[in-house]
């Protein structure tokens, strides 16, 4: 399921602009976190996806359709969402509310009970003792994780995750995170997950999307994000420290991270060519052996896709940024 | 002579009167309940979610609910006459407000996380009405039914003013003819059933709040 936000802008009615011109995409089995200061436009990005709130400019698709058009019913039926403030039906005990979507969505009672079973099991909470309890005889940590599965329970292609773990301590999060990261290896879910935790969204992202007063201020794979923080927001979000220790293998960067387009009076013919999966340090070692003044980047099937100067090197290993030439 | 023999006697001699009188009361106060609840808790549902012309509705009851009960009565006379139908339209309107306030705010009062969480797993606006809202702002219907019940069963003690007998009816023999057994007959009765009606309701209250939110 590819999800993809096209200058999406949301304006509450009492003026506030939450959302302000962003699109991005999530690929089919990716996890995307948007990440943000509190009040950046998190929560209202994520719930335009399953129409919780309308948006008031743009369109979200959803594999090429857009969502305005489908059946608000229909389309959460498939989109599990994890709320921030978790929201279980207090007067359900924890199978009924987990069991809530597969019993919509009409499922067999063999089924559904089994799932419920299969989902307790892998939070590490035991069926038999907790299946018949109601939420409030459940701790914080508890409940968040029966937030978390009864998200998964209809068995729904995307997930909406809003701060899921926010209120568990260090070692089930990191627990859930594993679970969650493999568990979107597995079985190919397309996750949003928000969160205003750096640590975390490093760890289990595919792609990060940095936010701030509703706008997308970067969009990059981890890595990318830590050795590449395009501004200086970016950069003290994701931690100078982070910054800092990520300059320090910049060496590991991949060539196709840093190469520009190739401009059409470029002479290609005497330049030395380099496969795009190669690391910086790689890079450096052609260019100085063979004297050159800048690279051509190929892509995997040889043609060149793009091209590294030698400044631009230069400036990369040393950990300069472009705006500061 | 001992007043409680004095007490007994009344009762026995008037027994008649008393029983017929509290069968009256009782209907009178039944069928004004069971009207208020049938206007006030679909009402109530409705405006929870208008909450625009909730206020309305509500300042509606509330104003109606401050007119002394004994100028209710007096006001419904030249439109309504004389009988028991006055005092029926009259307990009803006494009734509306706590029952209409109390499921407003049973339904509204249920936590948003709750309702968005409803509405995102897919739930439809009547499955969320149904299995969310209304389980959970049950105690507070009948909290409000309650509240009305006991009401409505003092209330009615007035009926026998616009000819629509009652309790009331025995209790104000008694005073004009001071006699103070007479409206100990009258009066305790009519403690005793709202006694008795509140405990049911209470009980009734405890066997609907959902399992898993008193814990
Ligand atoms: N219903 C609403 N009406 C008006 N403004 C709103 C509404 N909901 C949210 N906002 C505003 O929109 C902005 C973005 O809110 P949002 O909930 O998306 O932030 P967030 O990034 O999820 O923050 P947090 O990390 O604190 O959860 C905030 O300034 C908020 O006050
Ligand atoms: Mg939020």
């Amino acid at each position: 399921m590819l999800i993809s936000f096209n200058n999406v802008t949301k304006t509450f009615e009492d003026g506030t602009v939450a959302v302000d011109d962003v699109s991005f995409t999530v690929k089919k089995g990716k996890l995307i976190t948007l990440i943000g200061p509190s009040g950046c436009g998190k929560t209202t990005t994520m719930k335009m996806i399953n129409k919780l709130i309308p948006i008031s400019s743009g369109t979200i698709t959803i594999d090429g359709n857009d969502i305005s058009t489908e059946n608000d019913v229909e389309l959460r039926r498939n989109i599990g969402y994890v709320i921030q403030r978790i929201g279980l039906l207090p007067h359900m005990t924890i199978e009924e509310n987990v069991s809530l979507v597969p019993k919509l969505k009409g499922w067999k009672k063999k089924d559904y009970e089994k799932k419920v079973d299969d989902l307790l099991d892998m939070v590490g909470l035991d069926p038999n003792v907790y299946k018949k309890r109601y939420p409030l005889e459940l701790s914080g940590g508890q409940q968040q994780r029966i937030g978390v599965i009864r998200a998964l329970a209809g068995e729904p292609p995307i997930i909406l995750m809003d701060e899921p773990f926010s209120a568990l301590d260090p070692i089930s999060r990191e627990q859930l995170q594993d679970e969650l990261k493999l568990l979107q290896k597995n079985i190919h879910k397309t996750i949003v997950f928000v969160t205003h935790d750096m640590d975390e969204a490093l760890k289990i992202a595919d792609e990060i999307v940095v936010m701030k007063d509703g706008r997308v201020e970067q969009i990059a794979t981890p890595t990318k994000l830590v050795q590449h923080p395009i501004n200086d927001f970016v950069r003290s979000f994701v931690g100078d420290d982070r910054v800092k220790k990520a300059s320090g293998s910049r060496g590991e960067l991949l060539a196709d991270t840093i190469m520009q387009p190739i401009q059409a009076e470029v002479e290609l013919n005497n330049l030395p060519e380099i496969s795009s999966k190669s690391n910086l340090h790689e890079v450096a070692n052609i260019m100085l052996s063979k004297q050159a003044e800048a690279i051509i980047i190929t892509a995997e099937d040889g043609k060149p896709t793009g091209i590294i100067e030698k400044n631009q090197l230069l400036k990369e290993l040393a950990g300069i940024q472009k705006e500061v030439q | 002579m001992d007043a409680i023999q004095v007490f007994l006697e009344t009762i026995i001699s008037r027994q008649d009167l008393i029983v017929e009188r509290t069968i009256e009361h009782l209907y009178l106060s039944f069928v004004a309940i069971l009207v208020a609840v049938a206007i006030s808790l679909p009402l109530g549902i409705y405006i929870s979610r208008k909450r625009k012309v909730a206020e309305f509705y509500i300042g509606v009851t509330a104003v109606l609910q401050t007119i002394p009960s004994l100028a209710l009565f007096g006001f419904l006379v030249p439109v309504l006459g004389i009988g028991a139908t006055t005092a029926l339209v009259a307990l009803i309107i006494y009734a509306l407000l706590p029952i209409l306030r109390n499921t407003y705010t049973g339904i509204t009062g249920v936590d948003e996380g709750i309702i968005e969480a409803g509405e995102g797993m897919g739930m439809t606006k009547r499955q969320i009405l149904w299995k969310i809202q209304l389980p959970l702002s049950l105690p507070f219907m009948m909290a409000g039914v309650r509240t009305a019940t006991v009401l409505t069963v003092g209330v009615a003690t007035l009926a026998t003013f616009v000819g629509a007998g009652g309790l009331g009816d025995v209790i104000w023999r008694g005073l004009q003819s001071w006699n103070n057994s007479l409206v100990l007959a009258g009066a305790i009765p009519v403690a005793l059933m709202a006694l008795v009606f509140d405990f049911i309701l209470k009980t009734v209250e405890k066997k609907v709040t959902p399992k898993g939110i008193n814990s």
